[in-house]
């Protein structure tokens, strides 16, 4: 028989509704329990809450400034609102700088966050110099995934996946300072030559197709690539003993990625590269195709 | 600490072996900051990043993939950390750029000195300035080496970039080259000086310095300018010769907690700008468990702000005893002193200081033969406003990027190391000795209600004698402008006063009878700050400084949160929009400036972010009227 210790419970109040939660918690969790909820970016449910991106900023009675609600962990009596104008002064403006600075377009949760705040990014096209201009490429220099930096909005999810809550790599990191920063793996180096072992799991984090693998990758440019067409089969990962749940992501009838799911306890979304590149040879030998190692989808030399 | 930093630490070892070694230079470099530690001690020394960073930069001018490579492997950490720190700091290249570098400062007072002039000579001479690296689009490539050339194969002997505020507001106009700072700056002897540098020549020798007006007002001054420029600053005789070491002295005599009553008897605030009240932040911080730490801040890089960097250079044992003070009443071992890497000077001096004071027995082990030891550690900035931020202080020192975490917890919490913490301003902390010296009742019944004791005040731009000046809290602002630094010279007029530099605001020539107290400033909308007056008269143009302060804001973001990130630059658009339309207010512009500042003050994660537009909303208050 276990016997659960219980933490002691804290009582706030969040917009007007009270909530009982164990200390510790944080106002997002509060919010959660009261059946709310508030936008969040830089969040993952596997990570550590860092608060950077400051969407999920709500107002807490006696507080100067508004307050991530990711991060900050509940005190007794506090009181919070999420839904003041404030709030959605702050929110609907952290999106619109998003959208004026780097291409959010494959980005579903700013672009939602943006409908329901009514963002309005081109009320700064007219003067904004910086990120209304033109794309640099994408960084292509592996056959796994790809790096289109002009879509990152700099969450610190790949970094924190890549470090020591997830493949314990640290193969990269912020670089740079202020709109300069950047994720790099070091002096830019080729992915190839850096710490990278290529397990994805900082793709598996990004919430923008800043990292994406090359697959699909290479099937957005060739407008192929089309998510109502495609169901999820799950299956077990048939590489070693582990077992890892994997996600297959099928369109046509043909694997097009591989994902792990985030309630599984055991991998909590994160793979090894075997179980999220190494499905190739499912579809080897068979008509070309999306992910086929006979035929690439694009032709040679577009990239 | 194990051997093993972190769980990957295999395969990056592997990769990092193939990389080749750095040069001599660069080893002999990193052997001097490893100093006496065992290679096994050196893993897991973090710490230690910013000065390895340091030192292989000085040694051949930046900091080579092979360089950080051996970092990584002496103290265990992995590439992209190592380059994630190198290129967040202004003063540190990560590709190969001139050995002589010249960081010429453009900001808000060299400006009214010529900077723009001195620029050009510079452009003419050595053709486009260097990005900060930071800025740049891409780099590293360039840099990695293929073993057969060298990569600094084709660079010039000097080259230039502008600089934000060196802190030298009274004598500039300023630049920074290697070690040294070129002062008093005309176009005539920077021009004359880079032509002997491009010739391989060491250039004329330093012409008479500008001097730093010192100057007093009111009373119970000069108390921390008692011995600025009467003694020499490293000599520990002339320090106690003048009353140095009584508040030590006391302050071993009464205990711990009865100098924290002391200091919180004695009302004293921050003068770093936040104005907490410094004896409720040691008690905060010794109330959690050991270790703590106390840290003294001297990253004073607040456009328009030279005072701490003035008490270092001319009396680096009272910020020094201060800081033992703080360290024995906090329950302390160690200190830190964080010094911009932009002062030179005084890093230099407090080293020394240092020394003196440990040979004396005023640091090390069983101070002054009490139970009570503990020593301090100086470690240099390389380049980041952000760093005068507190928790990005913490991590810059801990060899993390400079970037500020969300608090709570707060530094007493949880602070350098993840210790609890006490940390001060310069100026805070050399208000300290004096208190314990004299009582904190007597300090408390100088200054007013909220704001005691006396305050330096930096007075710059257009005065006949800027310099630093002592004045008790509740002096109005016009006295010390006026009285002090002689007012606007030739018979000008006061335009605006810029009070508590970029994060400030501009008070109007019909505001200048305001008190200098933190009450009474905030009842006119503005803050004491840093202790910043930079003074403009009618002929400047307003618009410029105020594009230039939005523009500092953008360079020194560190770039964690988005209001701020792109907030800044959205910012500084703005402002040169407004500025191109003659500043004549376009109602959209001014609500779409106003919405941002209310969210980058709301939502931004530390202070900087949070007071970006602060000057700028100030300043439409009067630059929309104008014609």
């Amino acid at each position: 028989m276990t016997r659960e210790v219980q933490a002691p419970l804290v009582t706030v109040e969040v917009d007007d509704q009270r909530v009982e939660i164990p200390e510790a918690s944080t106002l997002l969790q509060a919010i959660r329990a009261a059946g709310k909820d508030v936008p969040t970016l830089c969040y993952h449910p596997v990570l550590e809450p860092i608060g950077v991106c400051r969407v999920c900023v709500v107002e807490v009675e006696g507080s100067r400034t508004l307050v991530p609600a990711c991060i900050r962990r509940v005190e007794p009596g506090m009181r919070v609102r999420t839904e003041t104008p404030r709030v959605e002064l702050s929110r609907r403006m952290v999106v619109e700088l998003l959208q004026t600075s780097v291409d959010t377009s494959l980005a579903p949760d700013v672009q939602r966050y943006a409908a329901e705040y009514g963002a309005r990014p081109e009320r700064w096209q007219p003067f904004a110099r910086e990120g209304f201009r033109t794309r640099r490429a994408p960084k292509v220099d592996n056959d796994l995934y790809v790096r289109d930096l002009d879509r990152c909005i700099l969450c610190y999810r790949c970094v924190r996946a890549c470090g020591e809550e997830g493949q314990s790599s640290f193969a990269i990191a912020v670089a740079g300072r202020g709109l300069g920063a950047r994720i790099d793996p070091g002096f830019d180096l080729p992915l190839p030559d850096s710490a990278c072992v290529f397990c994805g799991n900082c793709l598996a984090v990004c919430p923008t197709e800043a990292l994406v693998p090359k697959t699909q990758f290479e099937m957005r440019r060739a407008g192929t690539w089309d998510e109502r067409r495609q169901q999820v089969v799950t299956t077990t990962c048939p590489y070693c003993g582990v077992g890892c749940k994997l996600n297959l992501h099928v369109q046509d009838n043909r694997i097009v990625k591989v994902t792990a799911p985030l309630e599984d306890p055991i991998t909590r979304g994160f793979l090894c590269v075997k179980g999220r590149f190494g499905w190739t040879y499912v579809h080897a030998g068979t008509a070309s195709g999306p992910g086929s190692e006979a035929e690439p989808s694009t032709p040679a030399g577009t990239l | 600490m194990s051997a093993i930093p972190f769980r990957g630490w295999g395969v990056e070892l592997q990769r990092l072996e193939h990389v080749p070694p750095p040069t001599p230079e660069e080893q002999q470099a990193l052997g001097r900051v490893w100093g006496h530690l065992r290679p096994e001690e050196r893993v897991g020394r973090r710490d230690l990043l910013l000065p390895a960073l340091w030192a292989v930069q000085e040694a051949r001018g930046w900091i080579s993939y092979p360089a950080a490579a051996a970092i990584c492997r002496e103290l265990g950490l992995p590439l992209a950390d190592v380059y994630g720190v190198a290129s967040f700091y202004a003063l540190l290249a990560t590709e190969p750029r001139p050995r002589r570098m010249i960081h010429l400062c453009d900001d808000i007072v060299c400006m009214l000195r010529g900077a723009e002039a001195l620029a050009q000579i510079l452009h003419r001479h050595l053709g486009d300035p260097l990005e900060v690296p930071a800025h740049g689009e891409t780099y590293g490539q360039r840099s990695l080496p293929d073993g057969t050339k060298s990569p600094e194969g084709s660079l010039p002997r000097v080259g230039w970039s502008r600089s934000p505020c060196l802190g030298q507001c009274e004598r500039g106009a300023a630049a920074l080259v290697g070690e040294s700072m070129l002062l008093g700056l005309t176009p005539e002897s920077l021009g004359e000086r880079v032509r002997a540098w491009l010739r391989g020549e060491e250039g004329p020798a330093e012409a008479t310095l500008p001097p730093t007006h010192l100057g007093w007002k009111g009373e119970g001054t000069p108390l921390l300018l008692a011995r600025c420029g009467r003694i020499s600053p490293t000599s520990l005789e002339d320090y106690r010769a003048l009353g140095g070491y009584q508040g030590l002295q006391r302050a071993l005599a009464i205990g711990p907690e009865a100098t924290i009553q002391e200091v919180e008897r004695s009302g004293l605030i921050g003068r770093g700008g936040a104005a907490f009240p410094t004896g409720r932040k040691w008690a905060l911080a010794a109330r959690e468990a050991p270790p703590r730490y106390v840290v003294c801040n001297a990253d004073e890089s607040e456009p328009g702000t030279f005072k701490d960097r003035v008490l270092l250079e001319k009396d680096p044992f009272s910020v020094i005893e201060g800081l033992t003070i703080a360290g024995y009443a906090v329950g302390a071992e160690r200190g830190y002193i964080y010094v911009r890497g932009e002062y030179p000077e005084a890093y230099r001096t407090v080293v020394q200081a240092l020394e003196a004071a440990r040979a004396a027995g005023y640091l090390g082990s069983r101070i002054l033969g009490t139970h009570f030891s503990f020593d301090i550690e100086v470690r240099r900035g390389a380049g980041a406003y952000v760093c005068g931020e507190e928790t990005a202080l913490f991590n810059s020192i801990e060899g993390f990027r400079g970037e500020p975490r969300n608090r709570p917890p707060f530094p007493t919490q949880v602070g350098l190391f993840r210790r609890p913490t006490a940390i001060n301003n310069v100026e805070t902390l050399a208000c300290v000795p004096p208190v314990l010296a004299r009582g904190g009742e007597w300090y408390a019944h100088l200054g007013t209600e909220r704001s005691k004791g006396t305050k330096l005040v930096c007075v710059s731009g257009h005065v006949a004698r800027p310099g630093v000046y002592e004045v008790p809290f509740g002096v109005p602002v016009r006295t010390v402008v006026e009285d002090l630094a002689g007012g606007v010279p030739a018979g000008g007029r006061v335009q605006a006063v810029l009070c508590g530099g970029a994060a400030g605001t501009f008070l109007l020539p019909e505001e200048l009878d305001t008190p200098l107290a933190v009450e009474a400033l905030q009842a006119v909308g503005a803050a004491l700050g840093s202790g910043a007056l930079v003074v403009f008269d009618e002929r400047t143009d307003l618009w410029a400084v105020v594009e230039r302060i939005a523009r500092f804001f953008r360079d020194e973001s560190c770039g964690q949160c988005v209001p701020c990130r792109v907030g800044t630059q959205r910012q500084l658009e703005l402002v040169e929009e407004l500025r191109r339309g003659g500043g004549r207010a376009d109602p959209h512009l001014r609500g779409l400036l106003e919405e941002l500042a209310q969210v980058m003050r709301d939502a931004s994660i530390c202070g900087l972010g949070q007071l970006a537009a602060n000057a700028v909303l100030s300043s439409l208050r009067f630059l929309g009227r104008m014609p």
